[in-house]
C-alpha cells in the first residue's frame, strides 16, 4: 500500500502511545471543502490543517505539536481540541481565532500541512493514510526542511511572529545546510512558540 | 550496603522514561531498544537540576533540559508563584537574546505552570512536579577548563626555562613542584633575560599570551553584546561561559595547544534580568571580574582584556567601566543594608 506520504513520528518526552502523523501536500485544490469539514465540526475531519506558507522547517512544525500535545496531557487545553491546539499553538498570540486565521488553512490555501495525534489506538498510520488519500486532492510531497523552505513564506512568517527587525547577523560562511539567519529566525520562533501564554 | 542514588522523579512529560525503565526490573541496564535514553541528570543545584537530553527526537536537537522542583519547605502557593516567575525571568532572557542575535542557548520549550502531581517511585508520595525549562545544548567547554588547561600548558612548556638546567630535569622527570618560582610570569615584560634557546621561548610565549588576549577580549565583547541587549546575567563566572568550538576545525593546529578558538557562548540565565542601568551592568563585570581572580589568579593580570574587549562592544560601555571603578571601591551591593 502507498501510505508511505504519511510520515509517522514519535516526538521525543511524549508518550510512545502518541505518536503524530504528517503529510505535506502542494497544488491542493479542495481547501474550501476540507475546511468547511472542519468549520461544520465533522469529527472524521479533525485534523490540525496548516497553512504551509506559515511553516518554516520541520522542528517549526514538530514544536506547535510538541507544545499542544504536552498541554493536552497537562490538561490546559484552551481550545475544542489537540488539533486545533496545534493550530493555536503556531501562534505567538493568545487570540485562538486570529491564530487560525494566520496559520490555518483557507479557501484559496494550495501548500497544505496535515497533522493528525493518535490520541486513541484506532488512530494509527494507515488510517490516516486511507483517510487522507480519499479526502485531499493534491500532489504529497516529502515533510522535509528542503521541502518546507520551498513553500514558506518568510516575509509573511516574520510578520506573524513581529520578527520584522530581526537583526541578520552578516552571513560568515555557507557551510551548513541553513544560513546563521534562517537559524536566527527558527529559533526565535520556536522561543516564541514556547513562551506564548506567559504572563 | 551503599544504595544507588536516585534522582528526584522527573515532571510531566518525561516522567514516562522513569516509568519504562521501573516497568521492567527484570533487565536493570538496558532498556526497551525503541525507547530514546531518559534524560540524563549532570548537576543538582539548590535551586535546579540540570539534564542533558534531546527535543522532538533524538538526534536533531541535543538540549539541557533545567527543572526547578518544589521545595517542600515552602507554602505551596508561594513556592509555585517563585517557581513560576523564576523559570519565566530565564526563558524569557534566552528567547531574547535569540532575537537579539547574541550567543546563548536558545529556548526551546518551557513549562512554567508545573502544577501536574507526580507519584514518587520510592516512596509512593505525590508531588508537585516543579516547572522546567528545554534549551538548545551547546558543545563545548566552560572557559574555566579551557583557562585551566591553558595554564596548565603554559607551566608545562615555559616554566622550565626560568630554571636551572637541574631543575629543568626534575621537570622532565614528572616532578611538577609548583612553589612561586615555576609559576608563569604574567607580568613578562619584567624579565628579559633569557639565554640561548631562551629567545625562542619568549616569541612563543609571546604567541601563547596573545592567543589567551584574544580569547578575553572576546568573552568581554559577549558580555558586552549582552548588556546592549538589555539583559543583566546576575552571576558571571568562567563557569557560565561555553567557548563553543568552531564547526570547522583547521587542520595542522594545535599540537599541543590548548584550543582557544570558536564562540564564547553564555549559559546559565537562572538569575539574569532585564535592566539597561549602568549599575547594574557594573555589577555583573564586577563579579565576573572577582570570579575570574579567585578561579585563575595566575591570568588574572590579562582581566584588563575582558574590559577591553567590553568597551570595544557597544556604545554606553565607557560609562558602565567608569560606574565598574566605583563598584570596586564599595563592593557589589550599593546599600549597606541587608
Amino acid at each position: 500500500m502507498s501510505s508511505s506520504f504519511v510520515e509517522t513520528i514519535e516526538l521525543a518526552h511524549l508518550p510512545p502511545s502518541m505518536p503524530v502523523h504528517v503529510a505535506l501536500y502542494r497544488d491542493v485544490k479542495n481547501a474550501a471543502s476540507l475546511r468547511q469539514q472542519l468549520i461544520s465540526g465533522n469529527a472524521d475531519f479533525e485534523y490540525a490543517f496548516i497553512d504551509a506558507n506559515m511553516v518554516l522547517s520541520r522542528a517549526h512544525a514538530l514544536s506547535a505539536v510538541f507544545r499542544a500535545v504536552n498541554d493536552s496531557i497537562n490538561g490546559r487545553l484552551k481550545s475544542r481540541n489537540v488539533h486545533s491546539e496545534i493550530v493555536f499553538s503556531f501562534s505567538p498570540a493568545n487570540n485562538i481565532a486570529e491564530s487560525f486565521r494566520k496559520f490555518g488553512i483557507a479557501d484559496s490555501t494550495k501548500d497544505l500541512l496535515v497533522i493528525k495525534v493518535s490520541m486513541t489506538p484506532d488512530v494509527t498510520h494507515d488510517s490516516v493514510a486511507t483517510h487522507l488519500s480519499q479526502h485531499v486532492e493534491g500532489s504529497a510531497v516529502p515533510f522535509d526542511d528542503e521541502t518546507l523552505s520551498n513553500i514558506a513564506d518568510v516575509t509573511k512568517i516574520k510578520k506573524a511572529y513581529k520578527l520584522g527587525a530581526l537583526k541578520t547577523p552578516p552571513p560568515t560562511q555557507a557551510n551548513g545546510t541553513q544560513s546563521d539567519g534562517m537559524r536566527q529566525l527558527e529559533l526565535s520562533v520556536l522561543g516564541a512558540i514556547a513562551l506564548r501564554g506567559a504572563t | 550496603m551503599i544504595e544507588e542514588y536516585q534522582p528526584p522523579p522527573l515532571p510531566p512529560p518525561f516522567h514516562h522514561h522513569h516509568q519504562h525503565r521501573t516497568q521492567s526490573p527484570a533487565t536493570t541496564t538496558t532498556t526497551t531498544t525503541t525507547t530514546p535514553p531518559p534524560p540524563i541528570l549532570l548537576t543538582q543545584g539548590a535551586e535546579a537540576h540540570l539534564y542533558k537530553t534531546h527535543y522532538l527526537n533524538a538526534t536533531t536537537h541535543p538540549a539541557a533540559l533545567k527543572i526547578r522542583p518544589s521545595k517542600p519547605y515552602r507554602h505551596p502557593v508561594l513556592d509555585r508563584r517563585l517557581t513560576r516567575q523564576r523559570i519565566l525571568q530565564e526563558a524569557r532572557c534566552l528567547a531574547k537574546l535569540v532575537r537579539e542575535g547574541v550567543a546563548v542557548p536558545a529556548l526551546y520549550a518551557v513549562d512554567w505552570e508545573g502544577q501536574t502531581v507526580v507519584v514518587d517511585a520510592a516512596t509512593g508520595e505525590e508531588r508537585y512536579g516543579g516547572a522546567w525549562l528545554l534549551m538548545e545544548w551547546v558543545e563545548g567547554d566552560v572557559v574555566r577548563v579551557v583557562v585551566q588547561a591553558w595554564e596548565r600548558a603554559m607551566l608545562a612548556r615555559f616554566a622550565a626555562d626560568d630554571r636551572s638546567p637541574s631543575s629543568r630535569r626534575r621537570q622532565a622527570d614528572g616532578g611538577s613542584g609548583s612553589g612561586p618560582g615555576s609559576e608563569v610570569q604574567m607580568e613578562v615584560d619584567g624579565h628579559g633575560d633569557h639565554s640561548d634557546h631562551g629567545d625562542n621561548g619568549h616569541v612563543e610565549r609571546k604567541r601563547e599570551e596573545e592567543r589567551m588576549k584574544d580569547l578575553l577580549r572576546r568573552i568581554g565583547a559577549a558580555v558586552g553584546r549582552l548588556h546592549a541587549a538589555g539583559v543583566i546575567h546576575g552571576d558571571l563566572t568562567t563557569s557560565n561561559l561555553i567557548l563553543r568550538p568552531a564547526s570547522s576545525k583547521k587542520e595542522g593546529e594545535g599540537e599541543g595547544e590548548v584550543d582557544l578558538e570558536g564562540e564564547v557562548v553564555l549559559i546559565d540565565f537562572g538569575l539574569a534580568s532585564q535592566s539597561v542601568q549602568d549599575e547594574d551592568r557594573a555589577v555583573d563585570l564586577y563579579v565576573l571580574e572577582r570570579a575570574f581572580g579567585s578561579t585563575h589568579p595566575r591570568t588574572e593580570a590579562f582581566f584588563a582584556e575582558v574590559l577591553d574587549g567590553y568597551r570595544a562592544s557597544y556604545r554606553g560601555a565607557a560609562s558602565v567601566l567608569k560606574r565598574l571603578e566605583e563598584v570596586r571601591l564599595r563592593g557589589r551591593k550599593k546599600s549597606m543594608l541587608g
